[in-house]
């Protein structure tokens, strides 16, 4: 019986479970140090179909496998890369794209326009689901496109097949032109076609008409100038070679292998032992010691991400602007910057991000600077509430600041504010949607494409995606819309400074501080630099041996 | 015997069963608005939203969406996570990973534990037995939050012994410092649990018959008194491996492993019902199974114990 050979038996459970412990055990070490190849870190992204792909992480992966039909200079002014040009018409209605030749995906296949037609097509098709369908609703037709719920969420009744599968406004007039019809003029399209969405997809990737073949997105073929190696290693890398005789282009390294890290800290850790030769964005906690850590191959460099506190219109002792502008003064934002992120942020003193083309230092003026004595005697004269509240997502590292937000309110005001940690942002939006009373909502935002309407028209608008506060304004929408329809760029701009200036008058946020890409490399490269979209210029980055 | 085991595994798919509805009644308590959470701060435009909801069942109500996921269940089928990757996948990438690490993590802290806490017991109040009680008190007293990344810090980056991330797939090597950290977690209360049971058995009456027949010292300690004390110790080490799996968050995540501990973070993050329940439901199995082989290891080691 099993009672006679106890040790027998407990030498081989253990036996067992060593094995166990050691088999499968494969070889990481799959050394690169010959090759001439480097990696970057990244989170999982959550996909990486273009259409699907909104979150940074998928963005940089799908960087090295596509080449973008523009990309934008020092200036941030759109340049065409796989376009040879993109010309409006004289309304900025019908804007045509003109690809360049000889460019193939890496099955071999030639990219014509209609790839691109397909790819948009998929993206803007409402039941597909994807995440980056909202780009493509300036395309005439969009609506068709999209099915709406006869009877709500809740309703019993399914929604109804949309009208349409295809954009009227998009069509291929020859294998390398693209015509794409608006809804409604815009001079900065240019720009927009800069994000993600509009890559281009092979015919390969559709198993039939506007139906994506299975497997596709693990082993994802693009134009770019790298391809992939192998398929997507889930929560563990995605490596990408180089692809021979690229067209356009070329970058000095032979492949990046995009290291999957789960916490921001652990990539640090290897980045700092030398096992990781870029990180984009160096946690908070790192930054201290990152100097010391890295010497000069700590950097900063600007981003577009612009975080403020929006007041909710919905709670009736917000309404006096008076209150607005005290809150604003009696934050004093260089103190948070410096003590809070070490100097990882700048102050925002406006209501779009610096990056933009159009951007003015300061027009928020008076209202965003520091003036405890004046922020008493304005909340005082409007009788401002003696209790205040910041709602946060506490999954975000959001605690420090607002506590020390708080702490100079009190401090200024003389009332009481408290931060409130919500567990995650869509309960803060779930209760700012039941108008429940949240107190001023912390809120940030990174921009789609530089323009100034990037962060105007989402934000601060009427119908705007992310005006969680319900700011709403008939001449600030009038001139954001304006501002689209202008025959140039430049004219374009001036209706935007105009808008930004009724922001400034009536303060319905407050705008806090810019966020800056933070972020180190190895020894073992060099010519690194993150640009706007938190990605590595993969072009010039090069091994030093 | 084999009675006993099969009326044990009969009650194990009730268990089961429970267990789950349970975590999918917590999880469907929790959920808010998983495709917001999924998004994080960005918008979602209304189409999406519909096509996500429909694909989901997001809609539907609480015994609605039960039944579909058992119904997949019963099939083989664990359903899609929310970013659309099978359950199955990210079950069959996780858990040999974090099985490995839990497996090395209890082997670790059972010889630390079992030869430290026989010696402890052997020279009791002596200098090793004073220094260990000291020690174990130390390591009690340190959350893992604080060791794991300590030690990847001081051995990981410093001194450079180890690598500081295991990442996916890794090597015994590789996984040999979380495993330690892990250890240390559970080795405290194992050498402890060993040290007075030994101390009290050294005592008993057949320790003096066995040592008046004539037996060496060695060989009482070694058989008699070893097999006597390690009933409670197998208890604990089973109860261990559970915990060990499950309790592989904060360790997991700190040395960059993929493993479950990980996905349910992700899961509970996303308020991904499916997944945390996929997840919950195989860790159900894990404890269940090591608790029948612990109670069927205490017939191995006392023959007094039978089942019936």
């Amino acid at each position: 019986m099993l009672g006679k050979s106890p040790w027998k038996m407990a030498v081989g459970a253990t036996a067992i479970a060593l094995l166990a412990a050691g088999c499968g055990s494969g070889d990481s070490e799959e050394s690169t140090a010959t090759s001439n190849t480097v990696s970057i870190g990244i989170a999982e992204p959550q996909h990486l179909i273009p259409t699907n792909t909104t979150e940074s992480n998928g963005a940089e992966v799908l960087a090295s496998l596509f080449y973008p039909l523009v990309d934008f200079n020092e200036q941030n002014e759109p340049v065409e890369v796989a376009a040879e040009s993109i010309t409006p018409d004289k309304t900025n209605t019908t804007w045509t794209v003109k690809l360049k030749p000889g460019f193939t995906f890496h099955n071999g296949e030639p990219v014509i326009a209609q790839n691109y037609v397909d790819a948009w097509n998929y993206g803007a098709y409402g039941p597909n689901g994807q995440g980056g369908s909202y780009f493509f609703s300036s395309i005439a037709g969009y609506a068709d496109l999209q099915s709406k719920d006869p009877d709500g969420e809740e309703g019993p009744q399914k929604a109804p097949d949309p009208k349409a599968k295809k954009l009227t406004g998009l069509k291929a007039v020859d294998d390398s032109t693209i015509e794409i019809k608006l809804a409604a003029p815009f001079a900065s399209f240019k720009s927009v076609l800069g994000y993600t969405v509009f890559y281009p997809l092979p015919k390969a990737a559709f198993s039939a008409d506007g139906v994506l073949a299975e497997g596709f997105e693990d082993a994802i073929i693009g134009n770019g100038p790298f391809k992939m190696k192998g398929t997507w290693q889930h929560d563990a890398q995605i490596q990408v070679e180089k692809v021979a005789d690229f067209k356009g282009q070329v970058p000095k390294i032979d492949g990046i292998t995009w290291k999957i890290y789960q916490e921001d800290s652990a990539q640090y850790a290897d980045l700092v032992a030398g096992n990781l030769d870029v990180q984009t964005q160096i946690p908070i906690e790192s930054l201290a010691s990152a100097s010391a850590d890295l010497g000069d191959r700590f950097q900063k460099s600007p981003n577009s991400t612009f975080q403020f506190v929006g007041f909710p219109t919905f709670q009736k002792e917000f309404s006096d602007v008076r209150v607005r502008q005290a809150i604003s003064m009696a934050i004093n934002r260089q103190e948070i910057t410096d003590q809070v992120f070490l100097g990882s942020q700048t102050p925002a003193t406006s209501f779009v991000s610096p990056v933009v083309a159009g951007y003015r230092e300061n027009t928020c003026g008076d209202n965003c600077k520091y003036d405890p004595a004046k922020a008493k005697e304005l909340y005082t004269a409007a009788k401002g509430p003696a209790e205040l509240k910041i709602t946060y997502n506490a999954d975000g590292p959001h605690k420090a600041w607002v506590d020390a937000t708080c702490n100079q309110i009190k401090a200024a005001l003389g009332v009481n504010c408290t931060g409130v940690g919500e567990p995650k942002f869509a309960d803060l939006l779930t209760k700012v949607e039941k108008k429940e009373p949240v107190g001023l909502i912390r809120l940030g935002w990174i921009m789609d494409y530089p323009l100034m309407e990037n962060y105007l028209g989402p934000l601060y608008s009427t119908e705007g995606s992310s005006n969680y506060y319900g700011y709403s304004n008939a001449d600030f929408d009038r001139l954001v819309e304006e501002g689209r329809s202008a025959a140039t760029p430049e004219e374009a701009i001036a209706k935007w400074q105009q808008a930004e200036d009724i922001l400034a008058k009536e303060m319905p946020v407050i705008p806090l501080r810019n966020a800056q890409n933070v972020f180190g490399y190895s020894e073992n490269v060099t010519n690194v630099s993150v640009d706007l979209f938190q990605k590595v210029n993969l072009y010039e980055i090069e091994r030093t041996s | 015997m084999f009675r006993y085991i099969v009326r044990r595994l009969l009650q194990m798919v009730l268990t089961f069963f429970g267990a789950t509805f349970v975590v999918f009644a917590l999880v469907f308590a929790n959920q808010d608005d998983p495709l917001q959470a999924l998004a994080g701060e960005r918008p979602i435009t209304e189409s999406q939203r519909l096509a996500l909801t429909e694909r989901y069942h997001l809609d539907e109500g609480f015994f609605t969406q039960y039944g579909y996921y058992m119904k997949g269940l019963l099939t083989g089928d664990f359903g899609e996570s929310l970013t659309q990757r099978k359950i199955a996948d990210l079950l069959a990438d996780a858990w040999p990973t974090t099985a490995r690490l839990a497996l090395l993590a209890l082997v670790i802290a059972a010889v630390i534990a079992i030869s430290a806490g026989v010696f402890s017991a052997l020279r009791r109040g002596g200098v090793f037995d004073n220094v260990t009680l000291v020690a174990t008190l130390i390591i009690l007293a340190m959350p893992i939050v604080v060791i794991a990344p300590l030690a990847q810090l001081v051995f990981g980056i410093q001194l450079g012994w180890f690598p500081p991330t295991s990442g996916a797939d890794p090597s015994l090597w590789a996984l040999f410092l979380p495993a330690l950290v892990l250890a240390s977690s559970v080795l405290a209360t194992q050498l402890r649990v060993t040290r007075t049971s030994v101390a009290e058995n050294l005592r008993s009456d057949y320790v003096r018959t066995a040592r008046a027949k004539g037996l060496s010292y060695r060989r009482v300690v070694s058989v008699h008194v070893l097999r006597n004390s390690l009933i409670p110790v197998i208890t604990l080490i089973g109860v261990d491996l559970g915990q060990l799996m499950a309790g592989a968050i904060v360790t997991e995540g700190v040395f960059n492993i993929p493993g479950v501990g990980f996905n349910l973070v992700r899961a509970i993050r996303t308020e991904d019902g499916p997944l945390v329940v996929g997840f919950v439901s195989v860790l159900v199995i894990v404890f269940l199974v090591v608790n029948l082989l612990v109670d069927l290891l205490y017939a191995a080691l006392d023959p007094r114990i039978r089942y019936e």
